[in-house]
């Protein structure tokens, strides 16, 4: 997995509360056996008609967040599906941090997986980005994870929580299937037991 | 000892690690996997040369891609980007020896559907799949959630997985519903109370009167929808219902060791003064039958009410509702039950099982559906499809109007060739409303079976209660 450490960047406002997995990826390019080249079809029915063409309107076709690789967004993000095609395909587009309200359970642990940082913010602070976000390519926001902070284009500087392990990983760009496999000797002992408590299992 | 919940019981049965930053490891006893999310966990294990650590109790089958018409057996029928990605899982279930239902075997059908029916899911297990609705399962007290590929590579490898405990919200529906309501109507009037970010980092507990009252299939119903009111799992606490359900089922335990499990099934429900995050009640009395108006899950009003104007909300659902009446084609203060219909969808991992088809073809029996509409009743499973046909359930469908069809998720989620078209409006047992879900453009109203029934009969949003 791509470490984590800083990110300064340009930020893609996307105000709209409720954005599910389905806007994000839909079902159609569900169908893949792989996990690259899914950016391309990123917020697909958002981003282009019928046709293909791109919609202007929508953020990621203006020009000044092509580049973006931070997005500001409404409260519960990636709700719905648990699809981590979602986050694959924030990731191949380039998208590194979301800062929101509040996350969806399931895709807010997939992004730890993708090397996507999900940031929760308290409201007045997620308004306050969403302003400089507003700003366009000029405003660029600093995300540093080792010290847990956010800083706007105008220096304001916001903290945030994180879960150690998962900060530990990102930091790290750690496997964690290899981290639990040294725990092989714990997960041995506690089937053993369970198997003598619960044998129907 | 400290009193405890039901989740707070499983979890601490299934606890294989804490490290000491809190971070446990919770061992896995079901893992079910469709062929969406699992392709690129399978080639993960291949490329670190790890095994699947038990086989024996991964379970596998496909069902969101597969079509549902007959003669599927032939691959043409399936485009390429899905024959290959069954055609994947049919590989990886070989090839690393877990349990399969082939397209093939009259077992098929969705996961969540599949679980149950085989005796699979059991009282105070913890059961994973790469699927938000595996929070179905928790009907009969089992902890499941839904994960992503990278945690179902996890599962397949270590059987367990990383987690925090979460906190515990406990939902109770007391006394009786009124006639015409159903388990539907009691989930949808729960995230119409708690928002779609409601039970975000919890467990549900569903209790009370109404849920009791409830049968397995119903209390399934509640459970595969937490997931839309941001819970990972909901749980219902196990009962005679739940034993009567399990018993006999192909994978449940027999003899000396059905009575092992069965005394310990009982002891699996919340003690009277356990601690509570969060608790919400409402009265069943006060649930009408509903639907959805917009593009959210918890977009939902009763059947008697009207379009609601976007200036009713505050903060950013103001916007969220301009955009979704806007989709939905939509003006506020029209009556619900105006709302004309061009397709009806019944089936799905919320609604697609024996009792839910029984409760559409009660509605239905000698009538017709509207004149020009499209409706297709798609069974969970294969033995659903085989126990309707056996109740008459199928004829009662064909003679209405309806498709039947072979199981599978079908347009739920439109990734087989059932979609609905630019504009079309849809009448659905299934579980997300979200912009292009059933098909690009497509309009999507959640109900009930028994109320998508009845607007099969008059062409657009109808009371049940009009027609019973």
């Amino acid at each position: 997995m791509e470490k984590f450490t800083t990110l300064s960047g340009i930020a893609a406002p996307m105000p709209l509360v409720n954005i599910d997995t389905d806007m994000i990826i839909p079902k159609q390019f569900l169908k893949t056996i792989k996990r690259s080249g899914l950016g391309v079809n990123l917020f697909d029915e958002m981003r282009y008609d019928r046709d293909g063409n791109e919609i202007p309107d929508f953020v990621l076709n203006k020009p000044q967040y092509r580049e973006a690789s931070i997005l500001v967004a409404g409260d519960n993000f990636g709700c719905g599906s648990s699809r981590e095609h979602a986050p694959w395909a924030l990731a191949d587009f380039g998208i590194r941090c979301i800062i929101s309200t509040s996350f969806a359970d399931i895709f807010y642990n997939n992004c730890f997986k993708n090397g996507i940082l999900p940031v929760v913010l308290p409201q007045d602070q997620v308004d306050r980005l969403m302003e400089d976000a507003e700003k366009g390519a000029n405003a660029r926001i600093e995300v540093d994870l080792e010290e847990q902070s956010i800083t706007t284009s105008e220096g304001e500087k916001f903290t945030f929580e994180v879960d150690a392990f998962k900060k530990h990983c990102l930091i790290n760009g750690l496997d964690d299937i290899g981290l639990t496999m040294e725990k092989a000797a714990a997960i041995d002992a506690f089937e053993a037991t369970a198997a003598q408590a619960r044998p129907w299992v | 000892m400290s009193p405890k919940t039901l989740y707070d019981k499983i979890w601490d049965a299934h606890l294989a690690h804490e490290a000491e930053d809190g971070t446990c490891l919770l061992y896995i006893d079901r893992h079910l996997v469709h062929e969406v999310t699992s392709p690129q966990a399978f080639e993960g294990l291949r490329m670190a040369g790890r095994k699947v650590r038990a086989p024996d109790k991964t379970i596998a089958v496909p069902d969101h891609n597969v079509p549902t018409t007959m003669g599927r057996e032939n691959p043409d029928q399936m485009p390429e980007d899905s024959r290959i990605q069954v055609a994947a899982l049919d590989k990886n279930a070989k090839d690393f020896g877990i349990h399969y239902y082939p397209v093939s075997d009259v077992r098929q059908g969705i996961v969540h559907i599949v679980g149950p029916e085989q005796g699979w899911t059991l009282p105070g297990m913890t059961v994973v799949c790469g699927d938000s609705h595996t929070a179905t399962h928790g009907a009969f007290g089992a902890l499941a959630h839904g994960i992503g590929t990278s945690e179902v590579e996890h599962v397949l490898a270590t059987q367990t997985l990383i987690q925090r405990k979460g906190k515990n919200m406990k939902v109770e529906i007391t006394g009786k519903l009124a006639p015409g309501v159903t388990a539907k109507d009691i989930t949808l009037s729960v995230i119409g109370k708690t928002g779609t970010a409601g039970g975000t980092g919890y467990v549900i507990e569903y209790c009370g009167e109404a849920i009791r009252d409830l049968s397995m299939e119903g209390r399934m119903t509640v459970c595969n929808m937490a997931i839309e009111g941001g819970a990972r799992a909901g749980l219902i606490a196990p009962d005679e219902k739940t034993f009567e359900y399990v018993k006999g089922r192909p994978h449940a335990p027999k003899g000396a060791q059905w009575e092992a499990a069965l005394a310990w099934w009982k002891t699996l429900y919340s003690d009277d003064d356990a601690h509570w995050d969060k608790v919400v009640t409402i009265r069943g009395e006060d649930i009408a039958p509903v639907v959805t108006w917009g593009t959210s899950p918890e977009d939902v009003l009763p059947i008697t009410a009207t379009v609601p104007a976007p200036e009713e909300f505050q903060g950013g659902k103001v916007a969220a509702a301009k955009r979704s009446l806007d989709y939905m084609g939509l003006n506020p203060g029209t009556p619900l039950n105006e709302i004309e219909i061009d397709t009806v969808f019944i089936g799905s991992c919320t609604n697609g099982r024996i009792e839910d088809l029984r409760a559409a073809a009660e509605i239905l029996k000698g009538k017709k559906i509207k004149d020009g509409l499209r409706a297709m009743v798609v069974p969970g499973s294969g033995l659903v499809r085989a126990q309707a046909e056996e109740e008459g359930l199928a004829d009662i469908f064909k003679e209405a109007g309806f498709e039947w069809r072979l199981a599978g998720c079908s347009m739920c989620l439109a990734m087989n060739p059932d979609q609905l078209s630019e504009g079309e409006r849809c009448a659905a047992t299934s579980n997300r409303n979200f912009e292009g879900r059933q098909g690009r453009g497509g309009r999507t109203h959640l109900m009930s079976p028994a109320m998508a029934a009845a607007a099969a009969v008059t062409g657009r949003l109808t009371d049940v209660r009009d027609l019973m």
